[in-house]
């Protein structure tokens, strides 16, 4: 019984990611657009693009091959996995015990190298670009996410996703420099890695400037759905990790009643209104950087976690 | 002394190393400025929950004396001399601004590597406080030897100073002579900085101090 319970919970939590991704985007586009004082499109835009896009034709190049077909399944299956595995609004979920921080890291990492690979295939210029620089992205936004998933891992005890927010909200945290600094870490990985303003503008097809756009360019149809499907679960999922890591309060514990999952369920939609509110304000009150500017960004990035692991070794020196 | 001070003490502290952090990362010049007003501001804030829980109510003094010179008078002057002398904006980093974090986190480790075992016996909060000043120092140097630009060499200077105030606050009983001196040598160096700063530029047109090597003749 329990058992069944369990998975039920971990059922609701993945079809609740998938149904709250479009939204959150929607979300922080019309937050963005109401503070340039325009109208901006309804709530709801995104999932009207997804059900267009999905019922549109395939335009295929000539040459792509099965890996330009294949990836945006891949892409879509990886991602929506790795947003299922975090607890959003109930800890202690049955496949937690399998899949860890690092688990989720590594799926996003194989859903950006078929993503990469896919805007290599065509062989058109742009995509060669993209891909190129999403590499260069990913080549430090990567190990500075593992630095402060091991800064984590070594307050908590754990690299679980429900240990460490069990940590979080238990008396022994207190207030420390090392976890100030692993948030501001990971908050500008999740910037770099959600393609957002300072970084990438998600908005523009403006060729000199675009990554993740540039990659995505040959797509149309189911594909194309497919992948913003996955660019949104994915920054569904770094406000999940932020909010469960360091905000974890109101998650029901496993075993817990009704009542404490309606609970969840209202404070994680209120945890994502809160970060979408400060991405868009984040992301309205900044200009975007230079490319080459970026490897000096994701290397602060970088060097903050290596600093929180670090500072670990002083603090109270147990 | 309950946790939580020691946690707050501890927060200000490594917020000071992160400053300094922000301090080698900044390539705009009023940039520049603006983060050591929050460098000072955050040596203040320490020194005063210092004062607060040492109860040594000195330390208060010393407190305002680096809100009220280092974190308002230095930055607002050396503004005026920047606007003044009508200089370049952008630093430029003798090595690049990746390489020279780099060896910033070096200089951390090292520090703590150096300070926690040679302090065995001291209370926790003058380790990690001690820890904490030697890497603010280390990293004013490294601020030092990476930049060309006059100015930022002045900045990098003022930072080891507040390293300085960090370590003498976190080791009990510094007297309030010693501050004061200090301080007032501080913006002696400052005047004597900017008098400087004006003889380089009116002899050179710049403030790059390779326009040195160069007058003594060791460049080409």
């Amino acid at each position: 019984m329990e058992l069944i319970l369990d998975a039920l919970v971990q059922f609701g939590e993945i079809t609740l990611v998938l149904v709250l991704a479009p939204l959150l985007t929607g979300y922080v586009r019309k937050v963005k657009a109401r503070l340039l004082r325009r109208q901006g499109p309804p709530l709801l835009q995104p999932y009207r693009d997804l059900a267009r896009l999905i019922r549109k034709e395939v335009v295929l190049a000539h040459n792509a091959s099965w890996v330009f077909r294949a990836a945006p399944y891949i892409v879509f299956a990886a991602t929506w996995v790795a947003a299922g595995l975090v607890p959003t609004f109930a800890s202690g979920l049955v496949v937690s015990y399998a899949a860890d921080m690092i688990a989720i890291v590594a799926l996003l990492g194989s859903a950006r190298f078929m993503l990469a690979l896919a805007g290599l295939d065509v062989g058109t210029s742009f995509g060669g670009i993209g891909s190129s620089r999403e590499m260069m992205i990913a080549s430090l936004a990567e190990p500075a996410m593992l630095m402060v998933v091991f800064t984590l891992s070594l307050l908590a005890g754990s690299t679980q996703l429900s240990s460490i927010a069990a940590f979080m909200q238990g008396p022994d945290v207190g207030l420390r420099v090392s976890l100030a600094l692993a948030l501001s870490g990971i908050i500008m990985v999740a910037i770099a890695e959600n393609a957002r303003i300072p970084v990438d503008n998600p908005a523009t097809h403006l060729e000199l400037t675009m990554v993740h756009e540039a990659m995505i360019l040959e797509y149309s149809g189911r594909h194309l759905a497919l992948i913003e499907a996955a660019s949104f679960l994915k920054l569904l999922l770094y406000v999940s990790v932020i909010a469960c890591v360091f905000a974890p309060w109101g998650v029901a514990v496993s075993g817990a009643g009704l009542g404490a999952y309606l609970v969840g369920v209202v404070a994680y939609v209120a945890k994502l209104a809160v970060g979408g509110l400060l991405l868009a304000v984040f992301e309205t009150a900044i200009a975007k950087m230079r490319v080459f500017r970026v490897p000096d960004f994701l290397g602060a990035a970088l060097m903050l976690g290596f600093l929180a692991a670090l500072l670990l070794f002083v603090t109270r020196a147990h | 002394m309950d946790r939580l001070a020691l946690d707050i003490a501890h927060l200000f502290a490594g917020g000071l190393v992160l400053v300094s952090f922000m301090l080698l990362y900044q390539d705009r010049m009023f940039g520049l400025l603006n983060i050591f007003a929050l460098h000072a501001l955050v040596v203040s804030l320490s020194v005063a929950w210092q004062a607060y829980i040492q109860e040594a109510p000195h330390l208060y003094i010393t407190a305002a004396i680096a809100l009220v010179v280092k974190a308002f008078v230095i930055p607002v002057a050396l503004h005026r001399i920047i606007v003044r002398l009508g200089i370049h904006r952008t630093i430029e980093p003798v090595v690049g601004i990746g390489q020279t974090m780099l060896a910033g986190i070096g200089l951390v480790a090292l520090s703590i590597m150096v300070m926690l075992p040679i302090t065995a016996e001291a209370g926790t909060l003058a380790r990690e406080d001690l820890a904490f000043a030697l890497s603010v120092i280390l990293l004013g140097l490294l601020m030092m030897v990476s930049r060309r630009n006059a100015v930022s060499q002045v900045i990098g200077f003022m930072s080891i100073e507040n390293g300085l105030i960090l370590a003498a606050t976190g080791a009990k009983g510094m007297p309030l002579v010693v501050e004061i001196s200090v301080a007032f040598s501080i913006l002696v160096a400052l005047i004597v900085i900017g008098i400087f700063l004006f003889r380089i530029r009116e002899r050179f047109d710049t403030v790059d101090v390779h326009e040195l090597d160069r007058f003594r003749g060791e460049q080409p």
